[in-house]
C-alpha cells in the first residue's frame, strides 16, 4: 500500500470542494459583520436545536435496520443504547455509558449474531 | 480557535476541555471508523488524509464516500455534503450572538472547528451569550478548549484508522462507541419536560422521513421540532397568562 497509489486529481478536487462545503456551512451565519440579531421568540425557539439535532441524528441509527423500522426485539444496536441510556440516567457519566453500552452490544452482535 | 494564545492560557480553556474528555472515546472511535471506511472504499493514503485534515465534518464524509467510489458528478456530490451539513448553518445562527465580539476571521475559525458534540456541550454550559467582555472571553476560551479535545482525539484517531484499516473489521461495529456517546448526551440534555418533547418529536419525524435523499430528514426534523416546542411554549405561557 504505497502512500501516493490510486490518488487521482479529480478525487482531490472533490476534497477541496467538500472542505469549501464544511466551511461554508460551519460558519454561514459568522461571515457577516452587520448588526442584527434575532428575534427574542427565535432565539428562545433555538434552545431546542440541540436536543432535536441529537434525537434526529441518533435515534433512526438505533431504532432502524436498512431504512426500515426494526421489525424485532433481538437487535444489539437498541438494546446496547437502552442499557447505554440507563446507565447515563444512573450515573451521568458519558464514559461509562459508552463502556457498558459497547459491553452489552458487543456480545449481542459477534457471539448471538443480532 | 484553539492554537491562539488568548484562549488557551485562559482557565476556561481547560474547563472546556475537561467538559468534553469523557465524550473523547467516543469521537476517536467515531474517526477511527471514518478512517477505516475512507481507505475501505479504495481511496488512497494521501486522498484519505487530505480528506481527514481538511474537510474535518464525519458524516459528510461517509456520505460523499460511495459518491466518490461510484464517480458521481462533482455537483451531486458537494450537493449531499451540503445538505448533510445544512444543520451546521442552524447552529450558526445560534452561536452568532456568542462570538460576535470576535473578528470574522476568528469567528469563521471557531465555526469550522464547532461539531455536533462541541455545540451541544458549549450551549448546555453557556445558556445565554454574554454582554459583558471578560465573560464573552471566558466562553471563547471555553469553546476553543471544547473543541480542541474532539479535534486532536478525532485526528488522533483517523490517522490510526486509516493505516490499520486492513486489520481492523468493520463488521465488529466499533462505530456503535460512537452512536452511545451521542446516546450520552442526549440524555444529558433531557433535563426538562419541553425538551423531552422536543427530542420525541425530532425523532418521530427524522424517523417518518427517513427515506428523504440527502439525510434531508434530520434538517426537517430540527425545524419541526423547533417550531412545535416553541408554539407549545407560548400555548402554555398563554394559559398561565389566562388561569392567573
Amino acid at each position: 500500500m504505497s502512500f501516493f497509489e490510486g490518488t487521482d486529481l479529480w478525487t482531490l478536487a472533490v476534497i477541496v470542494g467538500l472542505t469549501c462545503v464544511t466551511i461554508l456551512t460551519r460558519s454561514f451565519f459568522f461571515f457577516s459583520s452587520e448588526e442584527w440579531a434575532l428575534p427574542d421568540w427565535a432565539q428562545r425557539g433555538l434552545q431546542y436545536a440541540p436536543i432535536a439535532a441529537m434525537a434526529a441524528v441518533v435515534l433512526p441509527e438505533i431504532l432502524m435496520q436498512q431504512g426500515e423500522f426494526l421489525h424485532t426485539w433481538m437487535d444489539a444496536r437498541w438494546m446496547g443504547a437502552a442499557v447505554g441510556a440507563a446507565v447515563y440516567f444512573w450515573r451521568r457519566n458519558v464514559l461509562l455509558t459508552i463502556v457498558v453500552g459497547m459491553l452489552t452490544f458487543l456480545p449481542l452482535h459477534l457471539l448471538a449474531g443480532w | 480557535m484553539f492554537f491562539k494564545a488568548e484562549n488557551y492560557r485562559h482557565p476556561a480553556f481547560m474547563e472546556g476541555l475537561r467538559d468534553l474528555a469523557p465524550q473523547a472515546p467516543g469521537v476517536a472511535a467515531w474517526g477511527l471508523m471514518t478512517g477505516v471506511a475512507m481507505v475501505n472504499s479504495g481511496m488512497s493514503v494521501f486522498e484519505a488524509i487530505a480528506m481527514t485534515l481538511f474537510v474535518y465534518a464525519g458524516s459528510s464524509q461517509l456520505a460523499a464516500l460511495p459518491l466518490i467510489v461510484a464517480g458521481a458528478p462533482v455537483w451531486v456530490i458537494l450537493a449531499t455534503g451540503f445538505c448533510v451539513n445544512l444543520r451546521f448553518m442552524v447552529f450558526s445562527l445560534h452561536l452568532r450572538p456568542y462570538l460576535m465580539h470576535l473578528p470574522r476571521l476568528e469567528r469563521m475559525v471557531h465555526g469550522y472547528l464547532t461539531t455536533d458534540i462541541s455545540y451541544v456541550l458549549f450551549t448546555r454550559r453557556f445558556a445565554k451569550p454574554s454582554e459583558d467582555p471578560a465573560e464573552q472571553m471566558t466562553q471563547a476560551a471555553s469553546l476553543a478548549g471544547n473543541t480542541f479535545i474532539v479535534w486532536v482525539s478525532w485526528m488522533v484517531a483517523s490517522f490510526f484508522g486509516i493505516f490499520l484499516a486492513k486489520i481492523i473489521p468493520t463488521s465488529w461495529g466499533l462505530g456503535f462507541a460512537g452512536t452511545l456517546c451521542l446516546v450520552g448526551i442526549l440524555c444529558s440534555l433531557a433535563s426538562t419536560r419541553m425538551r423531552i418533547f422536543a427530542a420525541g418529536v425530532a425523532a418521530a419525524t427524522a424517523i417518518m422521513a427517513y427515506h428523504l435523499p440527502l439525510k434531508l430528514n434530520i434538517v426537517l426534523a430540527i425545524g419541526v421540532a423547533v417550531v412545535l416546542s416553541m408554539s407549545l411554549e407560548r400555548f402554555q405561557t398563554k394559559r398561565a397568562g389566562e388561569a392567573a
